[in-house]
């Protein structure tokens, strides 16, 4: 435990852990004891009971973080930072010793050669029974029964301890004597200077766990990890050398040979006996692996496995809590090169690595891709202007545009100066104009919008009055507006290209729907007596229109852009996973390729408040706008 | 010269389903300058269909409208109307529901003001002029609907149920109101109404309708309105005449209500 608070950043996580369990319990206690005294409403389902309770508030952030700081192992971190790099040591045995445990009962529940004759016993009787069938005539059903009969004995051959030949004995007890070598180095904890002097250098030089790539490093820190890391290396090859053994006796590989050249004088003529030739083929190459062992011939490299398995476990003492408590839902794995977290230690940031990793975002000199997430850049008016001013003005300007002369040089013409301002080509000063990924992502959402307010209102207001308008449009929007966004999205970016202009028009086309159907529910639902009011109050048909339809539709069409924001901001997201280069969908969709889950849960959260931000515009300008709406 | 005609007007309503309704028929009557006339009848007897024919909303299939000796085609400033829930503007404040007419004419602003704080002050609505009208009580909203349409200085004033959504005392209050507009204005006002007291009460005049096909029934020509304007109204209902052709009334318009039951059971 003296490693605790080698950083400020675990010191801090620290005390944060500690200080959102006291407010959790703190909260919780307050909550109860005002819950106790406030017993004089005895209504079950008033609502009124479900007001205020700010206590409970805290207890749930609390609890939040508290989950998303003990799932990322950000706690684990701060308080063990070691834990992770003695596991990795401890995760280099496991995974050198898989190969040999995965034959034995330990983790699965059959031993490997019971389940091979398990496998090939129910081949074998499909084999026989097949051999006498139909499709061949008599002579041949007796050979190839002969045929499935001897692979049948060949195989009871690997079971019997007679066969067992010495050379293999000899092996697997070699086997065992080395893993009980190895078992013992673990126990007895010992370690050369060599080791000691390796494990002080990487101490001083290698990065913490999460402090650089690879996540965990490699090198181990403690005594306690190097004693795990020093076996390792041994027990790959001990098990490298196990797989190697094969129950294998001279007789057997005989009786191998003779089954091979039979069952290949089958012959590929006729195509059943070819086809039952190839089967049995399959099956002999199955038997011949000989990993079947007689019983009782495994026995002492199990008993090894099982107490190296429990030395093991001794060993590691702190670290088994450790592991199981403090890094839930998942483990440290090894892998061929560097030790990696596996289940949400991997797909859950930890919350501090996800600020840091925000900050470096956030910075407009960084980005991702170069590209800010939002920042304030100095553009030429002359760019904006040549954006906004269409280049075919220049054309109708009378004359010839001018071509280059002889010595290079261009003259200019009136034609010519009126085509660089048209094109942005003049010099200008600069003004301020917000940019970057979140930027774009809010653009293209504000533009298609607007653009789908601007076609949407007035046609659903029409729609709303006119029987010409409401059939003439009517099946042309039901038929586009029930596809979802997205499927028309790889047809709408072919078109209008991946950047702006596709997504744009794509949540045009989502608002614009939307926009239609708000406005003309509010057409229709404006009170016949009012349109009458005004009519005698002399208003003409614009009139009425601009000061009673228009007004009355406004809760609705409000309603509808509040929509609209919601399933434009989605499907925006989304057309940018499709298919661009920025945009905050964009940062998401790298992300998600490079498997960073910091910066895909950055992407969230940031698309979370936007769309909250979006939310709460709407509900403002709603409660400004119409503080009448229903009041009528 | 400004009297309102009405000859042989036939009103027939063709439904969806294709069955035809007679809502009204040969309906012919002569409303003077500065007449107050309140229209009578068991529902369905077509009291809305004729208001709706004279403010322009309806075209008659049969027979002829005049007004200032011009035929009634579409609604018209001249004929302005009060409805039975206000139809108010609800976004717009009292003071801007009330000069909309103004607006629509696109008469000058400071004139504008000027005639809303008057008739704000004739309607007993001073200083609500920026209060949004859904914050007013239903006596005020009627006020309010009075107000937008006395200020456009109509001919004829067509009022559809105008008191029917109003706690008794506040109606009676509203009468008084009624009575004193049209005393000091001296419009022609034509009042629908269900209420057989509001009727004599609110009618120089007084036209019975029957329903099935809407027809004029039976004209009255009552004192009642003329005494309102120098009695209490409470007064004026407890007088003997009054009573007598309320239960005159009453009685006939019972005996409509039967004949319809009876027709439909």
């Amino acid at each position: 435990m003296s490693d605790i608070f080698q950083s400020p950043r675990g010191i801090f996580i620290a005390a944060l852990f500690i200080a959102l369990i006291c407010t959790l319990i703190w909260a919780t206690i307050y909550g109860r004891r005002l819950a106790r005294t406030e017993v004089t409403d005895l209504v079950f389902g008033n609502p009124m009971k479900a007001m205020g309770g700010y206590h409970w508030v805290v207890s749930g952030v609390a609890t939040v973080l508290l989950l998303w700081l003990y799932f990322s192992w950000d706690a684990a971190r701060a308080f063990f930072p070691n834990a992770a790099n003695e596991l990795c040591q401890v995760a280099k045995v496991e995974s050198a010793v898989i190969p040999m445990r995965s034959a034995f009962p330990f983790e699965e529940r059959l031993l490997r050669g019971t389940n091979l004759l398990n496998r090939d016993s129910t081949q074998l009787e499909i084999l026989r029974k097949r051999a006498q069938s139909d499709v061949f005539d008599d002579a041949k059903k007796a050979e190839l029964g002969a045929l499935v009969e001897r692979l049948t004995v060949l195989q009871t051959t690997l079971a019997t301890p007679e066969s067992l030949s010495p050379d293999t004995k000899a092996a697997l007890d070699d086997i065992a004597a080395r893993i009980d070598a190895a078992t013992a180095k673990l126990d007895a904890a010992e370690l050369s200077s060599d080791a000691l002097a390796a494990v002080k250098e990487a101490q001083e030089t290698q990065a913490g766990w999460g402090a650089a790539s690879p996540e965990v490093p490699d090198a181990p820190v403690t005594e306690r990890g190097a004693i795990f890391a020093s076996i390792a290396p041994e027990l790959t090859q001990i098990a490298d050398d196990y797989v190697a053994v094969r129950n294998t006796s001279p007789a057997f590989l005989a009786e191998v040979e003779s089954l091979e050249s039979a069952i290949k004088a089958l012959g590929k003529e006729d195509k059943p006996v070819d086809d039952f030739r190839k089967q049995l083929n399959k099956m002999l190459k199955r038997i011949d692996d000989g990993a079947v062992f007689p019983p009782g011939a495994l026995d002492s490299v199990e008993q090894s496995l099982a107490n190296l398995h429990s030395v093991q476990l001794a060993q590691k003492g702190s670290l088994n809590w450790i592991d199981s408590l403090a890094m839930p839902g998942g483990k440290i794995l090894s892998g061929n090169t560097a030790c990696s977290e596996q289940g949400s230690g991997r797909w859950l940031p930890k919350p501090s690595d996800t600020v840091a990793t925000f900050l470096r975002l956030a910075d407009p000199d960084i980005g991702f891709k170069n590209i800010p997430l939002l920042s304030i850049k100095q553009k030429p008016v002359a760019e904006m202007a040549g954006f906004v001013i269409p280049d075919w003005i220049a054309d109708f300007v009378p004359g010839e545009y001018p071509r280059h002369q002889a010595d290079g040089t261009i003259g200019e013409n009136l034609k010519s100066k009126v085509l660089n301002i048209a094109t942005g080509n003049f010099p200008s000063f600069s003004v301020p104009v917000p940019t970057g990924h979140v930027w774009d992502s809010i653009m293209r959402v504000i533009t298609g919008l607007f653009l789908g307010i601007l076609f949407g209102v007035p046609l659903g207001l029409l729609m709303g009055l006119s029987r010409l308008a409401k059939g003439f449009f009517d099946p042309l929007i039901e038929l586009y507006r029930p596809v979802p966004p997205l499927a028309w999205a790889p047809l709408i970016l072919t078109i209008f290209g991946i950047q702006d202009d596709g997504k744009i028009f794509l949540l045009f086309m989502v608002a614009f729907a939307i926009m239609v159907i708000s406005a003309r529910t509010g057409a229709t639902g404006t009170q016949l007596s009012k349109i009458h009011a005004a009519h005698s109050l002399g208003a003409s048909r614009w009139q009425i229109l601009r000061n009673v339809i228009l007004p009355n539709s406004l809760p609705e069409i409000l309603t509808g852009i509040r929509i609209s924001i919601g399933v434009c901001w989605g499907t925006l997201v989304a057309a940018e996973m499709l298919a661009g280069t920025t945009g905050v969908g964009f940062v998401e969709n790298v992300a998600r390729k490079q498997s960073d889950y910091e910066i895909i849960w950055i992407t969230i959260i940031i698309l979370g408040l936007l769309g909250l931000m979006f939310d709460l515009i709407m509900r403002w300008v709603i409660d400004k706008t119409i503080p009448w709406r229903g009041k009528g | 010269m400004s009297d309102l005609i009405a000859e042989h007007i036939d009103m027939t309503f063709t439904m969806p389903s294709g069955e035809q309704v007679h809502a009204l028929k040969d309906v012919s009557f002569t409303l003077k300058e500065g007449e107050l006339l309140s229209v009578l009848g068991p529902s369905g007897c077509g009291k809305t269909t004729l208001l709706n024919l004279i403010a322009g909303f309806l075209r008659p299939t049969g027979g002829r409208l005049e007004l200032n000796g011009a035929e009634v085609d579409g609604p018209g400033v001249e004929r302005g109307m009060v409805f039975q829930q206000g139809a108010l503007f609800e976004w717009l404040t009292v003071a801007e529901n009330v000069d909309f007419g103004l607006r629509m004419k696109k008469s000058p602003k400071a004139e504008n003001q000027r005639k809303v704080e008057e008739w704000l002050d004739i309607v007993g609505l001073q200083g609500f002029g920026d209060t949004p009208t859904y914050q007013l009580s239903g006596g005020m909203q009627q006020r309010v609907a009075l107000a937008r349409c006395l200020i456009n200085d109509p001919d004829v004033i067509l009022m559809d149920e105008p008191l029917g959504a109003l706690d008794a005392l506040t109606r009676e209050k509203m009468q008084s109101l009624v009575l004193k507009i049209w005393k000091e204005t001296g419009k022609t006002i034509m009042i629908i109404t269900h209420s057989v007291e509001e009727a004599l009460l609110l009618g120089e005049r007084l036209f019975v309708m029957a329903p099935r096909p809407g027809r004029l029934h039976k004209e009255y020509n009552l004192p009642f309105a003329e005494w309102g304007l120098t009695q209490d109204l409470r007064d004026v209902k407890k007088h003997d005449e009054f009573s007598r052709v309320r239960e005159e009334i009453l009685g006939m318009i019972w005996n409509m209500e039967e004949e319809i039951m009876g027709k439909t059971a």
